[in-house]
């Protein structure tokens, strides 16, 4: 992600602005957090009432929403984010492993991230490229039939 | 005049991951280099066979290139392109005998396959409406706006016996009948493409290949159906797909193909899209309806059904991507034609999403009915490595396994259920001898516990106690009394769940609980994993 993670000072005018700009209603809910989240990297928690105000809803309803899907972050994520594929073709051919080696390789769990923010490592449930299986996505970049050896390479590269 | 060619260069994400995305920007450079007046480089969306990554075909010709690399691009211009004399190193190599194969309607792979709903894929530049005009398409809508009334559609649907490609196999020309026939002022048809099953990958292919196909087809549903507005509900976690139709859609509409009057028929249609936030149950209708309208993506019970009460309370018809894009193709070739293919309760043809251990592994396009074994072993070539076939896992999260001694198993709904599985979405995992059955059955429920929505208690509860009985037993501390557990704890989820997921996901257990008890029992009583997977059982070898 090129957006730096983690801007210390949240614009909430701006996000009054997207609240408005998807219609400012309630059935816009989703579309407003996922722009939220296109432009800061997460949702920050500071922005729920915002956005409860601006589409009449409760601000229990925006949490809801935001802890339903797997999609939406509180927290900012890592400049890179390392995505492990655990879809069955993937599982079937060592995708645990490949998770296992990264999570001891960065230091962190999944769905967690570094210290200095620089890697989150998070697992998806498909990304539909099983042929190529396993699949390890880092940023956008899909990256297929990864075995412990590429794993390894990746990780004394500094992933990028 | 020379002959013209078209050098197209997959961009599927499948190719785009094997760096196919540098081979046409170095194609394209190296022509100009040349001055190859006569040779046009394009793209293509996905040809199913991603792992052969990047697929490079000449047309005319048909000539199929695999694992082309930027390094390659040089020989195939100079050699193929400029001289005519084509890279054989690059050809597809037949995995049982060696031999190279040059032309793509001659390899194996493609050769056992009935494409109608792939029929584009491959074929021509998604992002060009006028390739899928030039194809065919859109010409089954004006069929549909200037010569049919609305009642004559669904008629011809239901001729041609098309079920519902989303795992359910609901007849789709009564699903269209119902929708027509409630009476509201306002109504809504729904292409779902939200492809959750981990192991499935067809809708994320069609849409990235042929877009304009499930567009002409929920156009033609919107009219049979008398909605006037359409969605496209489709994961996030495939952005090349959703970028593809964002792209169709604008030029669909630029045409005149969306909008008011289309094609002067006085039949107005609109299509918004909607990005889910990853929620597997989201596939699910009622949840899929909540998730639009930016609730929590929770199932509701049923009735009211959607066809009466969906989307904003108002009537909506719900159908999967590939169940719409084969009706632009029924309406042009005709109910009979599509009703020739297939067995005799499962019409038309099937897509399958063949993974796994098994050497070619991609998209297949099979007609219903097709067995196991062709599929598998003249279709995938079979198991890598010498390794012998154990089970098939269709249907995903959903399904259940088929064991290797049911090879004859034609592939259709009703052969499907009945041995404990589903046809599902067309997922398709190939295990070999050294897949653990239970772990398999931990790994679905570990998904379907991760993704049960939590509304109903069966669901939230069951898939965590099965998880954590499975969990023991591949950690070697199961119990004696746990496969009896299991199967009770099964069997009430699946008869009390509230909605599909619940209702189905006890089926990777109960499948192989039925066939593959010994290895339970080998867990649980002599504490060994017959597979050596499971980790703290493996013998030290």
């Amino acid at each position: 992600m090129d957006k730096p993670a983690a801007s210390k000072v949240i614009n909430m005018e701006r996000i009054r602005e997207i609240v408005m700009e998807c219609g400012g209603h309630k059935w816009a809910l989703i579309p407003v957090i996922q722009k939220i989240q296109n432009e800061f990297g997460y949702i920050p928690p500071e922005a729920i009432h915002v956005i409860a105000i601006g589409l009449k809803i409760f601000p229990s309803q925006v949490q809801g929403v935001i802890s339903f899907y797997a999609q939406f972050y509180t927290k900012p994520r890592g400049r890179q984010v390392i995505t492990v594929c655990r879809g069955t073709a993937c599982h079937v051919r060592g995708g645990e492993s490949l998770l296992e080696m990264l999570e001891n390789g960065l230091g962190i769990k999944e769905g967690e991230t570094t210290a200095d923010m620089e890697y989150s490592l998070e697992t998806v449930a498909c990304i539909g490229v099983c042929a190529l299986a396993p699949n390890v996505v880092i940023g956008k970049e899909v990256y297929g039939k990864m075995d412990t050896q590429k794993i390894e390479q990746l990780l004394k590269k500094g992933e990028a | 005049m020379q002959n013209r060619s078209t050098i197209f260069v997959c961009q599927g994400t499948g190719c785009l991951s094997s760096k196919s995305g540098l081979v046409y920007e170095e194609l394209k450079a190296e022509v100009a280099k040349l001055g190859l007046s006569n040779v046009d480089v394009d793209f293509t969306g996905c040809h199913g066979f991603c792992e052969k990554g990047g697929i490079v075909v000449v047309e005319p010709e048909g000539i199929f290139y695999t694992h082309v690399k930027v390094e390659d691009v040089p020989e195939i211009a100079g050699s193929h392109l400029k001289d005519g004399k084509p890279v054989e190193r690059l050809f597809y190599h037949d995995p049982a005998t060696g031999k190279a194969v040059s032309y793509y309607r001659d390899i194996n792979f493609y050769k056992k396959q009935r494409r109608v709903i792939l029929y584009n894929c491959g074929h021509i530049n998604p992002e060009k409406i006028d390739h899928y005009i030039a194809a065919g398409g859109y010409r089954a809508l004006n069929k549909v706006l200037l010569e049919m009334a609305p009642q004559q559609v669904i008629d011809e649907i239901k001729k041609s016996g098309l079920r519902g490609r989303g795992g359910a196999g609901f007849p789709t020309g009564r699903k269209w009948e119902f929708g027509r026939n409630t009476y509201s002022d306002k109504k809504y048809v729904v292409c779902n493409a939200d492809e959750g099953d981990p192991g499935a990958f067809m809708d994320r292919s069609v849409l990235e290949a042929d877009p304009h196909a499930a567009i002409e087809g929920l156009i033609i549903a919107g009219y049979a159906i008398g909605a006037n507005d359409g969605y496209f509900y489709i994961r996030a976690e495939y952005p090349l797909a959703v970028k593809r139709l964002y792209i169709a859609i604008e030029q669909a509409r630029e045409r005149g193909l969306l909008g008011k009057n289309i094609l002067g028929s006085g039949f107005d249609f609109e299509i918004h899209m909607k990005e889910g936030a990853g929620a597997f149950v989201c596939g699910e209708e009622t949840a899929l309806i909540a998730s639009i309208q930016s609730q929590r993506g929770m199932p509701r019970p049923r009735p009211p059904y959607p066809a009466q009460s969906g989307l904003f309370g108002k009537p909506t018809t719900i159908n999967n991507v590939k169940t719409l894009a084969s009706v632009p193709r029924i309406i042009d070739r005709g109910a009979d034609w599509f009703a020739g293919i297939g067995s005799e309760k499962s019409k038309g043809t099937t897509v399958l999403a063949l993974s796994g251990k098994i050497l070619n592994s991609g998209l297949v396009e099979v007609p219903m009915g097709t067995s196991l074994s062709t599929i598998i072993f003249d279709i995938g070539g079979g198991i890598p490595d010498g390794k012998r076939l154990k089970a098939v896992q269709t249907g995903g999260p959903s399904g259940g396994c088929i064991p290797a001694r049911f090879p004859d198993t034609p592939v259709d709904y009703e052969t499907l259920t009945l041995l404990g599985s589903i046809m599902g979405s067309g997922g398709m995992v190939v295990m070999d001898e050294t897949t653990c059955m239970v772990e398999v059955a931990r790994y679905f429920l570990s998904f379907t516990q991760a993704e049960s929505c939590g509304k109903c208690v069966p669901c939230r509860l069951g898939t965590k106690q099965m998880l954590e009985i499975l969990t023991r037993i591949t950690k070697g501390k199961g119990k004696e009394n746990d496969i009896a557990t299991l199967y009770e704890i099964a069997r009430t989820v699946k008869e009390c769940s509230l909605c599909g997921l619940g209702q189905t996901c006890p089926n990777p257990v109960l499948s192989t609980l039925s066939y593959f008890r010994d290895e339970y029992e080998a867990h649980i009583k002599k504490k060994k994993c017959p597979a050596n997977q499971c980790r703290p059982l493996r013998r030290k070898v």
